[in-house]
């Protein structure tokens, strides 16, 4: 088969657009460059759109806080593995980001006072661990919504172009390993474009699809990570999942820790509040690792709820239901749809859930993409930038802290925006020509899966991926179920590596694109899988069972920008 | 671990293969772990990977697989299975009035078109404040039933105003966003925002079917935004 | 013609009100004629006589002009909505309009000559 692929010339390609990517974009359509914006789906219908319980600034609007003490509570809910200096420098510009969402019209809830409302979530301290802290901005529990609505509406303000159900499929690189681009596939007619850039942007989230259970959306595919393995680009910290810990048993579907932060709690089926023995201080608002794990804990010891003690439950039936229908309405939706309770009178059952993935595309705090080099250990990639889920910046760690995603899509979004407008102001220069063999790569997967006889079947593979590491790499990491299933997982990729498609359709064809979104997800699982079994230790979200020693090794970055480097403790909550 | 049998009559046409439209029955067998129509679909996708439909979130917030279900516009997500009776196959369409692209998926254009043409930004020239611009919670409560709008597409493609002036009527989710900017006492653009819609397309052409009001997966109310809309230009007017 | 969607015609609004007004004056007097009819206006000379006060006259006459605009509005709506060439829906609208105000006419002319 035979493909013309045509080539598009922008200042700057992003892909994605979600938080981060419509962040990025705002930046670079509001400084006069000309940016293409790529996505698998209409903007608004990103997966920030689920985030619910809102995004940390340390705005102070009900009671004092610093970004010293979010700082403070980021390093330690990551376990000392976030590098100091990009959480100083996300912290610092918290305040900023979320004014500026406020200013682009984001209805975000209000206090008495008219200021934006806050609400307390787990891990937020004040004063370096003393007591919990209003540092969740919050429109009602619908902020990732609302968030992404809001800059959707700005970008189409600044007249951003967007390229709609479009799927970038392969980067282009040159001999020098300077990013020139991608290659895309425009999804309603199966056209192949290369979009010729001078910076490109990765902002296409995570991919917790990897997991059979999940609170990800189905297009979270771990598309730029797969795209950068595929491209050489190595992926930092990516053993590290967040399991959060009340996912609604069954369905998966997130409930946010807003919840929580309202005043709901945890009970096992003898109806104790178990989290007061797990987290004396902070209780059910410890930071999500640590309940996870209680939760598993008490799940594994024997005391959960149900016919098959397989979930706790969470419980705000205690509370006001004026509060309930006024903070938490989408909650109310949430549990009548999927749990079929109504929570104003009955408690959900819940059970930790993947829904994060702490690792990534390696970058530094200016979203520029690094890797390791023959001169230093974060050499620069020229011309490629990552933001959001997808990146690691490094401020997540072993462990992220609610409603840290929001801010880091928000401040990385616009730093990797930034650095970009700078690479163009800098270096006015022509497109460098781009290399045939590079876009012939993606011609090759898709040739590849058009021809493809007696082959896998991408559903078949897929649940098998997702059967795998829910097995092998879950809340506790078992070292003989990781050997397992770094086995198992190379064997899965053998398959991914066969996948047969019976739909040839050039039009809208949704079994291609399956197909196209199980290499990306396969890179990240193998990754996923290789890199848990190579890390000897517990830390945060990544834990050995039964032998909770942290090796406090020296790579990470404990140097912060301003303040004290903070200091390696034993972490409890 | 109990299993049924669901029977379905979907819409299916792919430009690539077929002359027109047909519909084709097809049976999947579900289980008890499977409860809303979404599930079911994924199922069926794995029998037969050329049935194409929109999905994302699977919760209700993204708004990507709004389809024709049994005569009514919803959100596959959102459907429980065990609401369709047993026996009668389950009639699933694209959305009706916009032009099918393949299969459930319609082209969407028109629908972004009348929304992007509100101008869908807040709009406010004072430049801004080194803090938040303050907005008391009585005035906050005006968006509720507003801004939670996903952008779906099941109401302005249930409005028969909308089937006939698709090009010119500016629809129920168009309107509800209209609204949601007059409503916003940050901003300040309400009488450009008027007088976009003083038109008798844009906005006169809703004659209060409520069509939207009952379609809507989140359990908006378009009717009543346009209806406050109306109420403006009166008093603007008088 | 240059053939481009365009839309913006500032008018609309004066319609819609006066849709919802003539509505009310024809619901009233629709009332006020069956409180008639129940109160035993039935036969021709209770008829005349009914309409031989001035005011229902002229209660007559404003539901009549409330009719007819009322339907000028409603027809022409649905001209709108389906007739899509410009000609041919500009002859439906005046030839709309003439009839209803030949209508009129015609009513106010049987009315007075009551």
């Amino acid at each position: 088969m035979k493909y013309s692929v045509s080539v598009r010339k922008f200042d700057a390609v992003i892909v994605g657009a979600g938080g981060a990517g419509l962040r990025a974009a705002i930046q670079l359509s509001e400084s006069g460059y000309k940016a293409a914006v790529l996505t698998k789906v209409f903007p608004t219908r990103s997966h920030t759109v689920a985030a619910q319980g809102g995004v940390a600034a340390s705005l102070g609007n009900s009671e004092e806080d610093h970004w010293h003490w979010h700082m403070y509570d980021t390093v330690k809910g990551s376990d000392w593995l976030g590098d100091q200096d990009a959480i100083e420098f996300m912290c610092k510009k918290a305040n900023e980001c979320v004014i500026e969402l406020e200013h682009y019209g984001m209805p975000f809830d209000r206090t008495d006072s008219g200021r934006i409302y806050q609400r307390p979530f787990g891990g937020h301290m004040s004063n370096f661990g003393e007591k919990p802290v209003r540092r969740s901005c919050a429109a009602a529990d619908r902020t990732g919504h609302a968030m992404l609505h809001a800059m959707y509406q700005r970008n189409v303000k600044a007249n951003t172009q967007f390229f709609i159900e479009w799927m970038a499929l392969d980067l282009i690189r040159d001999s020098e390993g300077e990013v020139l681009g991608v290659t895309a596939m425009d999804m309603e007619t199966g056209e192949i474009v290369a979009f010729h850039a001078k910076a490109t942007i990765f902002a296409t989230g995570g991919g917790g699809r990897i997991y059979y259970s999940s609170t990800n959306a189905f297009i979270n595919t771990g598309d730029g990570l797969g795209i950068a393995a595929r491209a050489g680009i190595p992926l930092e910290d990516m053993e590290f999942w967040q399991f959060h810990p009340t996912g609604v048993a069954g369905a998966g579907v997130l409930i946010t820790e807003g919840v929580r932060g309202e005043g709901g709690i945890l009970l096992n089926a003898q109806g104790e509040r178990f989290m007061e023995r797990y987290a004396p201080n902070a209780k059910d608002l410890a930071s999500r690792d640590v309940v996870s794990r209680a939760m598993t804990t008490e799940i594994n010891e024997g005391r959960g709820c149900g016919p098959n003690k397989d979930f706790v439950l969470l419980d705000i039936s205690h509370l006001d239901p004026a509060t309930i229908m006024k903070r938490l309405p989408g909650i109310r939706e949430i549990a009548i749809q999927f749990a079929g309770v109504d929570c104003i009178k009955e408690p959900i059952p819940v059970v930790p859930t993947a829904h994060y993935q702490m690792g990534g595309i390696p970058t530094n705090y200016s979203g520029q993409v690094v890797v390791p080099g023959r001169r230093s250990q974060n050499e620069i990639v020229p011309g490629f930038y990552a933001a959001g889920e997808c990146a690691c910046a490094s401020v997540h760690g072993a462990n992220r802290l609610g409603t840290n995603s929001l801010l880091d899509l928000l401040v990385f979004g616009k730093s990797a925006g930034e650095s970009a407008v700078d690479q163009l102001k800098q270096s006015p220069k022509a497109h460098k020509e781009m290399p045939q063999g590079e876009i012939d790569r993606a011609l090759t997967r898709i040739d590849r899966l058009n021809n493809q006889k007696d082959g896998a079947s991408v559903h078949e593979t897929q649940l098998e991926m997702r059967r795998t590491m829910q097995k092998h790499a879950g809340v506790f990491r078992f070292a003989d179920l990781l050997t397992q299933g770094v086995d198992k997982i190379l064997q899965v990729r053998e398959n991914v590596q066969r996948t047969e498609i019976k739909d040839k359709s050039a039009v809208f064809n949704t079994a291609r694109v399956e197909a196209l979104e199980l290499d990306n997800l396969i890179e990240v699982a193998v990754a996923t899988m290789v890199s848990a079994e190579a890390r000897k230790e517990s830390r945060g979200a990544r834990l050995w069972y039964k032998e909770c020693n942290r090796l406090d090794y020296k790579s990470v970055k404990l140097t912060p920008l301003t303040v004290e480097t903070i200091e390696l403790k034993t972490r409890a909550y | 671990m109990t299993t049924r049998t669901l029977q379905f009559n979907i819409y299916r046409y792919d430009p690539d293969q077929d002359k027109k439209p047909w519909m084709q029955d097809i049976a999947v067998e579900v289980d008890s772990t499977d409860r809303k129509l979404l599930d079911a679909l994924v199922k069926l996708k794995a029998k037969d990977d050329a049935i194409a439909f929109r999905r994302s979130c699977r919760e209700g917030v993204c708004g990507s697989d709004a389809m024709n279900i049994n005569g009514k516009n919803g959100l596959a997500c959102l459907t429980d299975l065990s609401v369709f009776p047993a026996g009668k196959p389950i009639v699933l369409r694209p959305l009706p009035g916009l032009p099918v692209i393949r299969d459930l998926i319609v082209d969407m254009t028109q629908f972004f078109k009348q929304y992007h043409s509100i101008t869908p930004y807040l709009i406010n020239n004072e430049p801004p404040p080194e803090r938040e611009r303050l907005q008391s919670p009585e005035d906050r409560e005006e968006l509720d039933g507003l801004y939670e709008c996903i952008l779906c597409g099941c109401c302005s493609t249930a409005c028969p105003s909308f089937w006939w002036n698709p090009d010119k009527f500016v629809g129920p989710a168009g309107l509800l966003a209209a609204y949601r900017f007059i409503a916003d006492t940050r901003d300040q653009a309400t009488s450009a925002r008027l007088d976009n819609l003083e038109d008798p397309y844009r906005l006169f052409r809703c004659h209060t079917i409520m069509n939207c009001v009952d379609a809507c997966p989140r359990g908006l109310n378009p009717t009543l935004a346009i209806g406050k809309i109306k109420a403006m230009l009166v008093q603007r007017a008088i | 013609m240059l053939n481009r969607v365009v839309v913006g015609a500032h008018y609309g609004l004066k319609d819609w009100l006066a849709q919802r007004i003539t509505a009310l004056v024809m619901m009233l007097y629709t009332l006020f004629i069956a409180v008639a009819v129940l109160g035993g206006v039935h036969d021709f000379e209770s008829w005349r006589g009914l309409m031989a006060h001035g005011f229902v006259r002229f209660f007559s006459f404003l539901f009549i002009v409330s009719l007819c605009w009322h339907a000028w509005i409603g027809v022409r709506d649905i001209w709108m909505d389906y007739i899509k060439p410009v000609g041919i829906r500009l002859a439906l609208h005046s030839l709309t309009a003439l009839a209803l105000v030949g209508y009129a006419g015609w009513a106010i002319q049987v009315i007075w000559r009551l």
